[in-house]
């Protein structure tokens, strides 16, 4: 796989030092799971139970705020996230048309990631440039005005 | 400014910056230094100009000339033209598409002369990153004159007389929130600024924060002065990666200056403001459930009372409201409640951020007096529709908002109005659709939205929802039947008035307001299996002109279940039993030679 997504002794160190440097740990749930997802690329079984021992609550509490916001993921993502956006401005301008060439070209639903891990598919809501409608990310990249016959170029630039 | 003789402003907004505006600007850097006039012209990132469609914009001050869709490429020739010889670069100016007149002042474009900007008053003017720039433009003087010449009751006093109301979607007076928090005893109090912009298609917020950070900060501070409070909170979205840069570059450059933090100003007075980042829930925009995602819970609404002002972060009296409304505060306290009330419609007074998108030519951010008609905005301002297609409906409000039709045209746009006629103000977000949009189709999409974005706490939204999106694709798919649309109004109205928050209460909102405009379209899908708009794939058929086929093969080529049967230079014909409705042989035709219908 190209993305490293071992969980090394080394960031769960990480994760605890940053941990440790609060002041409080009190309501800081999120926080600390924004910081280990950047940490980790991902939220798995493994660093949630670590997270809940560390700020002593049960494991089912921090699953059941992993669960519910969309921006955590328990998944590794692709080396190229691309992230279809699926906003209104996006939607009425053809966005879904541009979805079903990357499912069709990468072979994969939203919400996977490609075989060789180079590759994983989402839908967003609304990145605001709807100037650019329909628009895709790969990565930090905005890719404005795509239609379906950009899809393979955008594929193959990565 | 004082030193430059001119000055370069790139929109560094998030719509610019995806279309490579930092390249422009190294650009333009590089080829000033090359030109020797370092000394006399600036180039500066601002915020949002708003007229994204047109992207990236360059404006050249002091001229005011207005170059558009520039690339990096252009740098070199913009200064050794405009900068060094005062020539106008005629090919990057703004073209009128009715009159073809090209148009260099912004000032005389169609697309800003009926705006009328408070609250984005400095979006596209300053560099949000200097401070200096802010208070250039009467920045923190209003803090300033609360807290040397105004008690905290004054204050309360004339953001209620403005008539300021929220514009986070809700409407309610701001002035008599801040009265509420301002009358509860407590060792501590909150200042909350939601800066979780979740509907989709609206980046109002999103730009405000990202172009003029400071005037929201300035805001809170006062807001803290009126009810009491020492910390202010920005809960915003960690997808605004940009937004939350400038933010936290603002706030610490305003504690340097002593504008933040304890003793502001030799007054004695003691504000800050800490950041905390949502994790996309569009639930969280109703105040308890961000509340509790501040706190580290799930984002879940909860009963009021206890209104936050109550009871609310931490269980202290907490104060919520949005980017916008807090955007207006300095600029009402400075230039006063009358000058405000004056603005827009009796019970709405002022302006209202807009985020023009769809179907329509200018998509952009626009500010305009409330009691604008949607037809000033879709036709003036917008420029009318897409590819010269014919307008069907704007939908308002996000996926809590309805549909409004060529009949509301003219009606004055203000929150009262919109409720009336079925839709409503949400956070501003205004989708243009055209005859091309399927309105069964379009509430599906919102349904999918909501589907995805009930809490899961109440069984009506939660349950309700889901079985409204199964109804909605029953119907898109062509299996739908005349009994489909009485359930979807029966299940609409329990999921209203059962539902505890904003987000179920308003969620059926996309369905019954096109079934009520748009009933025949319901129709044409249950009776006739037909999309009149041409966009439901399981109810269209694919159908190759006799007298446009030449015969190229292209299509046969590329259909996936090889039903397309023909020979070179003759009529090729589609199975339609085989068919799959991929559509491939559509967008491969070069010859327009196959129809849909």
């Amino acid at each position: 796989m190209a993305v490293n997504t071992e969980l090394t002794v080394e960031k769960f160190n990480e994760l605890e030092q940053y941990i440790d440097s609060m002041p409080s740990t009190k309501g800081e749930l999120i926080r600390v799971l924004h910081k280990a997802q950047g940490i980790f690329g991902f939220l798995p079984q493994e660093v949630q139970k670590f997270i809940a021992k560390k700020l002593d609550l049960s494991t089912a509490k921090v699953f059941g705020v992993v669960s519910f916001y969309s921006y955590f993921t328990m998944e590794p993502k692709g080396e190229n996230p691309i992230a279809i956006c699926m906003g209104t401005a996006c939607y009425v301008r053809g966005a879904e048309k541009v979805q079903d060439a990357f499912i069709k070209e990468l072979g994969i639903k939203v919400g996977e990631t490609t075989a060789d891990g180079k590759f994983s598919l989402d839908a967003l809501r609304c990145v605001g440039a709807c100037g650019l409608a329909p628009v895709v990310l790969v990565g930090e990249k905005v890719y404005g005005r795509v239609t379906v016959e950009d899809v393979k170029k955008i594929i193959s630039n990565y | 400014m004082a030193n430059y003789k001119m000055q370069m402003l790139v929109c560094g907004g998030t719509g610019c910056k995806s279309a490579e505006a930092d390249g422009i600007v190294t650009n333009l850097e590089k080829a000033i230094v090359a030109n020797n006039i370092s000394d006399e012209v600036q180039v500066l990132t601002t915020g949002c100009f708003g007229f994204c469609e047109k992207g990236p914009v360059v404006k050249i001050l002091p001229d005011n000339t207005f170059y558009v869709q520039v690339v990096p490429e252009d740098a070199e020739e913009l200064v050794a033209e405009h900068c060094v010889k005062g020539r106008k670069v005629e090919r990057l100016l703004y073209v009128n598409p009715d009159t073809k007149e090209i148009i260099s002042d912004s000032k005389d474009m169609d697309f800003y002369k009926k705006q009328m900007r408070i609250a984005l008053r400095n979006c596209g003017l300053i560099d949000p990153d200097v401070i200096d720039d802010y208070i250039a433009r009467d920045g923190y003087q209003a803090i300033g004159r609360a807290l040397t010449e105004m008690t905290p009751e004054d204050v309360i006093d004339v953001i209620k007389d403005s008539g300021l109301r929220g514009r986070g979607g809700g409407g309610f007076p701001t002035g008599l929130k801040w009265q509420f928090a301002a009358g509860y005893d407590a060792d501590q109090k909150y200042v909350i600024c939601n800066a979780d912009e979740g509907d989709p298609g609206a980046f109002m917020d999103r730009s405000i924060l990202e172009g003029d950070p400071h005037s929201v900060i300035e805001a809170m501070a006062i807001c803290g002065y009126a009810i009491g409070a020492s910390q202010g909170r920005v809960y915003i979205r960690a997808e605004y990666p940009l937004a939350i840069k400038r933010l936290e570059k603002a706030i610490s450059d305003a504690r340097d200056y002593g504008l933040l933090g304890q003793d502001i100003m030799g007054t004695g007075f003691e504000f800050d403001i800490e950041l905390t980042y949502g994790a996309g829930a569009f639930v969280c925009g109703e105040e308890t459930a961000l509340i509790h995602s501040m706190e580290g819970e799930r984002g879940e609404p909860t009963t009021k009372p206890p209104f936050p002002a109550e009871s609310g972060y931490w269980g202290k009296p907490t104060n919520v409201n949005n980017v916008e409304t807090f955007a207006n505060v300095p600029a009402i306290l400075l230039k006063g409640a009358d000058w405000y009330s004056r603005i827009g419609t009796e019970r709405s007074t002022g302006t209202k951020v807009f985020a023009l998108a769809g179907k329509i030519n200018n998509v952009g951010l626009i500010e305009v007096p409330m009691g604008t008609t949607l037809r000033e905005v879709i036709y003036d301002i917008g420029g009318g529709i897409k590819d010269g297609k014919k307008f069907k409906a704007v939908q308002t409000g996000g996926p809590s908002g309805g549909c409004l039709t060529e009949k509301d045209l003219d009606t004055p746009i203000d929150f009262d109005n919109l409720i009336a006629a079925g839709s409503m103000m949400g956070s501003g977000g205004m989708i243009v659709m055209d005859e091309d949009d399927c309105m069964p189709a379009i509430a599906k999409f919102y349904l999918e939205f909501t589907v995805e974005e009930s809490c899961g706490k109440c069984t009506p939204c939660r349950v309700g929802t889901k079985r409204l999106h199964e109804l909605l694709e029953v119907i898109v798919d062509g299996k739908g039947e005349m009994k489909h649309i009485d359930e979807l109004k029966r299940l609409s109205r329990t999921i209203k008035s059962a539902s505890l928050c904003g987000l179920g209460q308003t969620a059926p909102n996309p369905i019954l307001s096109t079934l009520d405009a748009f009933y025949d379209e319901y129709l044409a899908h249950i009776n006739d299996k037909k999309c009149p708009a041409g966009q439901c794939t399981s109810l269209l058929s694919y159908y190759i002109l006799e007298d446009k086929c030449i015969g190229c093969t292209a299509c046969a080529r590329v259909c996936p279940v090889n039903c397309i049967s023909g020979e070179v230079k003759k009529l090729h014909v589609i199975d339609q039993e085989t068919c799959i409705k991929c559509g491939a042989c559509y967008d491969t035709c070069k010859f327009a030679a196959i129809e849909k219908r």
